[in-house]
């Protein structure tokens, strides 16, 4: 038995929608089971967190404590990472969070699909944060940002320190998204490797069947290993956004 | 050679980051464990800084992964 297991990352069309839904110059556009993944998501989340502190209960139900201590844990987050006028990006910063921890914990559903071990998503999204953290930097400091790039140094370090600062700044993009996909793409590879042992010791017969309940128990453990790094990825991916955009509002300065 | 079991040795090759990875992790976990058993008091002002950590450790890792893939299928 020959089971692949990259074959669960691949985006096809859904079920009953052959057809491109458009054409862009050419490249055919189709609604895939990816997009399914992200319009749930998306659905689902939101109508979760609005309909949850809708009737905004003084003593909070469970649905209602759940949505108020996600918005205290981001704004906290935000708090410490850029202070009081990092604030005013809350609103993309908790997005962006509630969006990459929902797609981690649906890709978890078994049968389902990982939107985030997809390169083009991750990537995506990390080229949107920096965009921002340009636009938001040359807005607040104007040709100032490009002070990001001095540090308080010597000028004959500066001349190694310049080049430094620039790559690791242009290399920010690359390093978020991949962070983000390898960690969802290694996860569910994982798993498929060890679901891969258990079909193959099961059909093996004899004895040899019932060791398969071995890999079965790791793969419990390794799931629990990965709904912890499903929640750290998406934790770490707004962190890393809320220092980046501390960088573009304070320079070097402390806030 | 042929190209396809020297793509073979090379993903395996590339496996070799994470090692760098392991003593990386350990590093962050350990000094965190050093420094909030000397200090409990600050222990819990710092998981933010510890889970960063461990998050770029990680990441290092990963991308010898990448690697390995961008070998196996890309060429």
């Amino acid at each position: 038995m020959n089971l692949n297991p990259m074959e669960q990352f691949a985006v096809k069309p859904i079920f009953g929608m052959d057809k491109p839904l458009l054409q862009i110059a050419g490249h055919p556009i189709y609604f895939t089971n990816q997009a399914v993944l992200m319009v749930i998501v998306a659905v689902v989340s939101s109508l979760f967190l609005t309909l949850a502190v809708k009737p905004n209960r003084l003593v909070p139900t469970r649905g209602q404590s759940m949505a108020e201590m996600s918005y205290e844990f981001v704004a906290g987050m935000i708090h410490s990472a850029t202070g009081e006028d990092g604030l005013k990006f809350f609103p993309f910063v908790f997005t962006l969070f509630i969006f990459v921890l929902c797609c981690n914990f649906f890709g978890m559903v078994p049968g389902s699909f990982t939107v985030t071990s997809q390169i083009a998503v991750t990537f995506a999204l990390a080229a949107l944060v920096i965009g921002l953290v340009i636009v938001t930097g040359f807005m607040k400091h104007g040709i100032g940002f490009l002070k990001l790039f001095v540090p308080h140094a010597p000028w004959y370090l500066l001349i190694l320190l310049i080049p430094i600062e620039v790559i690791s700044f242009l290399t920010r993009p690359i390093s978020l998204s991949v962070r983000l996909f390898a960690n969802m793409l290694a996860g569910h590879t994982m798993l498929a490797v060890f679901g891969g042992f258990v079909v193959a010791l099961g059909s093996a017969g004899g004895i040899l069947s019932v060791l398969s309940v071995a890999p079965m128990l790791l793969i419990v453990a390794i799931m629990l290993l990965e709904l912890l790094v499903a929640f750290l990825q998406a934790y770490v991916f707004a962190i890393l956004t809320c220092i980046y955009l501390n960088e573009a509002l304070h320079l070097h300065d402390h806030h | 050679m042929d190209l396809k079991s020297a793509q073979m040795i090379g993903a395996g090759l590339a496996c070799i980051a994470l090692v760098g990875a392991g003593i990386g992790i350990g590093n962050v976990f350990g000094s965190y464990l050093s420094g909030a058993l000397r200090n409990p008091g600050a222990a819990a002002t710092q998981t933010t800084n510890l889970l960063l950590g461990f998050a770029l450790c990680e990441a290092t890792g990963l991308f010898g992964l990448v690697i390995a893939l961008l070998i196996l299928f890309a060429f």
